[in-house]
């Protein structure tokens, strides 16, 4: 089984997805000649020319209206917003277009467009630069918002998400494109709606997702070496619908949750999550829901300052042996 | 131009004119709901540039003054209508509304309620024809002049260009967004030369006269169909009634609306064929009250009596059903 890179996983779903269907057409800034800002376009525009893989201007706003209008007509763009940040010039066509034409035309329309796009922070990138918006899609109904932790998971979500019927959003990391994983030879896809069983435990559910999913397994493995603690991680790779019944199992089965986010508290996956959790499951709890989340700041650019305020694998661990009272 | 299609045009006009006026009366009556937008005064424009292109061929895309355009592109009057009382057989089953009327039989691709928003999605379903090489087809965005204030306006342009895309945008400049006239808004009254910055060609005319609306489309109209690039046409008009069904019309005075009334595109074309001697008093009489005792038997009837939709449909078109994809492919 070949081991790639996140972004090469990317590069081989783009590719397929081209090869398999002549409405598949790529639009972004530098993602043609220049091969794409993190190469996930890499080599494609040379395979197929400057029409399917379309180096844009930069007018985030109006180059996702074009695609939603293409999409109108039974085409399937792909639009890659360089920068998650980038995406809040493109949101009213996203989500009052895109999201809605379905409903409003009373079925007659569709927006089957994907949108992806890198967010978190990585290395002092500042304010303007280091920015989590899943919670921000995932509030928009009509909009599907999956996110990958592994380049299998990068490759297949990516690949249904280009035949999916409905316009979907894939949030994914600036900090992640260079992480290796094994993907299977051979077409795969990935379901667009549930959550993965990442590691079975029986103490405490570790819900995660993208880059948190990585920061849970790792507190898991320490604490079940270091304190004897068995962490079950559940990795939310569909954010927009989460996966209740998922959610509710785990709880069901370990009594205890934490909810791991780089974003930003309020307003959050970690919000949702415990409300579902209120919903389905509350008496199954044997302790209140905890969150691990970022400083409600704008991201400073000090290094100092910046690990201050977005969380780490340290924090779930800290947070995982303050529950279990060995803090 | 012969006086048959001359009286087709005055009929469509009168038609277009006399639909607005009964919304007006179902708004009042509380049959229609939410925010209303009528289209008196600009009739020449929809059904001018529609007489040049193809209507149920070509893909037309606007803002919330839609009614007019829909039945232009060819839509049931009655389903509008249906749309506007929130009824099933409406144009969007009910989910839509006035500003969101959708018949995409008829390749009336919407209406859309965030001004300057259709100007990219005529641009991409442009770029669809392009692609699948649909050589015969073309996309027209009718928006109103204040939309040119948008970014998307700018950045539309400045791709349609570039790249080449078979997209007619028309520019109905009424004078006013919402109720701030153009003089205090926009730097630039004569709107056709703000496409000049794109190098997209571009033409003015009269939007009262819709023989001079028909000539100046037809030219538009071929050219984005035989040169496979876009157009900017502009359109001086004005409407009768408010913006929408709050407006106070605190910001026009009664002068200026005067003088726009001498230029009401019904009056410019009856006058016309009231001198050609192809229409008297009398037989004009006659088709506006044909009009409206279709309007009064068969469209309003058929609005007032269909069906609401059924609530347990309220979900129904959020999403794709049973979309094999998001269970991960049917392999």
């Amino acid at each position: 089984m070949p081991s790639l890179y996140l972004w090469e996983a990317l590069q081989r779903a783009h590719d397929e997805e081209l090869a398999n269907d002549d409405g598949v057409i790529i639009m972004g800034e530098d993602v043609g000649k220049a091969g794409g800002t993190y190469k996930a376009t890499l080599g494609l525009w040379n395979k197929y020319g400057d029409q399917r893989v379309i180096d844009t201007p930069i007018s985030e706003g109006s180059f996702t209206g074009i695609a939603v209008g293409a999409s109108f007509l039974g085409m399937r763009p792909i639009v890659e917003i360089m920068s998650v940040n980038f995406a809040w010039l493109a949101m009213d066509q996203l989500m009052n277009t895109a999201a809605k034409v379905r409903y409003m035309s009373g079925g007659q329309l569709t927006a089957p467009i994907v949108m992806r796009s890198p967010g978190g922070t990585a290395h002092q990138l500042g304010a303007q630069h280091s920015a989590r918006m899943e919670k921000v899609f995932m509030g928009i109904a009509g909009l599907r918002v999956v996110t990958p932790s592994t380049p299998d998971q990068a490759y297949g979500l990516l690949k249904s998400a280009v035949r999916c019927g409905d316009p979907v959003f894939i949030n994914e990391h600036e900090r992640m494109y260079n992480l290796r994983g094994e993907v299977p030879d051979g077409e795969h896809f990935h379901p667009l709606e549930g959550s993965r069983l990442a590691r079975e435990g029986r103490d405490v559910t570790l819900f995660g997702y993208n880059i948190s999913t990585w920061w849970c397994t790792e507190a898991a493995e320490f604490l079940s070496k270091e304190h004897g603690i068995e962490c079950e991680v559940v990795d939310l790779f569909s954010l927009k619908p989460l996966d209740r019944e998922g959610i509710a199992r785990s709880v069901r089965k370990t009594h205890r949750v934490i909810i791991a986010e780089e974003a930003e508290a309020p307003v959050g996956v970690g919000s949702e999550v415990m409300a579902i959790i209120n919903e389905e499951c509350f008496w199954d709890l044997d302790a209140a829901p905890v969150r691990v989340s970022a400083l409600d700041v704008p991201v400073p650019y000090n290094s100092g300052l910046e690990h201050a305020a977005i969380p780490t694998e340290k924090w779930v661990i800290d947070a995982v042996l303050k529950m279990f009272g060995r803090a | 131009m012969d006086d048959t299609l001359r009286l087709s045009l005055l009929k469509q006009m009168v038609y277009a004119r006399r639909f607005e006026e009964r919304c007006y009366e179902a708004y009042v009556e509380r049959k229609i709901g939410g925010f209303l937008h009528l289209y008196p005064g600009q009739e020449a424009c929809a059904v001018g540039v529609m007489t040049a292109a193809r209507p149920g061929h070509d893909y037309v895309i606007t803002g919330y003054r839609d009614h007019v355009h829909a039945i232009a592109c060819g839509s049931e009057p009655k389903e509008v209508m249906a749309e506007l009382f929130g009824k099933a057989t409406g144009s969007s089953k009910g989910f839509g509304g006035s500003m969101h009327i959708f018949d995409t039989d008829k390749r009336f691709m919407g209406g859309y309620a965030i001004v300057g928003g259709p100007f990219p999605l005529a641009a991409g379903m442009a770029m669809a024809l392009k692609h699948q090489g649909r050589d015969d087809t073309i996309a027209i965005c009718f928006l109103g002049d204040a939309a040119n204030n948008q970014g998307t306006f700018h950045e539309t342009m400045n791709m349609a260009a570039v790249w080449d895309l078979p997209v007619l945008f028309v520019c109905e400049n009424n004078l006013y967004g919402i109720g701030t006239s153009i003089e205090r808004s926009t730097a630039v009254l004569d709107q056709y030369k703000r496409v000049q910055a794109y190098d997209i060609p571009s033409a003015v005319c009269d939007g009262q006269d819709i023989e001079t609306v028909i000539a100046a489309s037809q030219v538009a109209v071929d050219h984005v169909r035989n040169e496979r690039k876009p157009y900017f046409l502009e359109l001086k008009t004005y409407r009768f009634r408010g913006h929408s069904m709050s407006d106070g019309g605190k910001y026009r005075t009664k002068e200026e609306q005067a003088e726009w009334k001498k230029r009401d595109p019904i009056r410019i074309l009856r006058d016309r064929l009231t001198a050609s001697d192809a229409l008297t008093d009398q037989s004009y009489k006659t088709m506006d009250r044909e009009v409206m005792r279709e309007i009064e038997e068969v469209v309003v009837p058929f609005a007032e009596n269909s069906p609401e939709p059924d609530v347990a449909d309220v979900a129904k078109y959020v999403l794709a059903t049973g979309d094999p994809w998001v269970r991960g492919g049917s392999v």
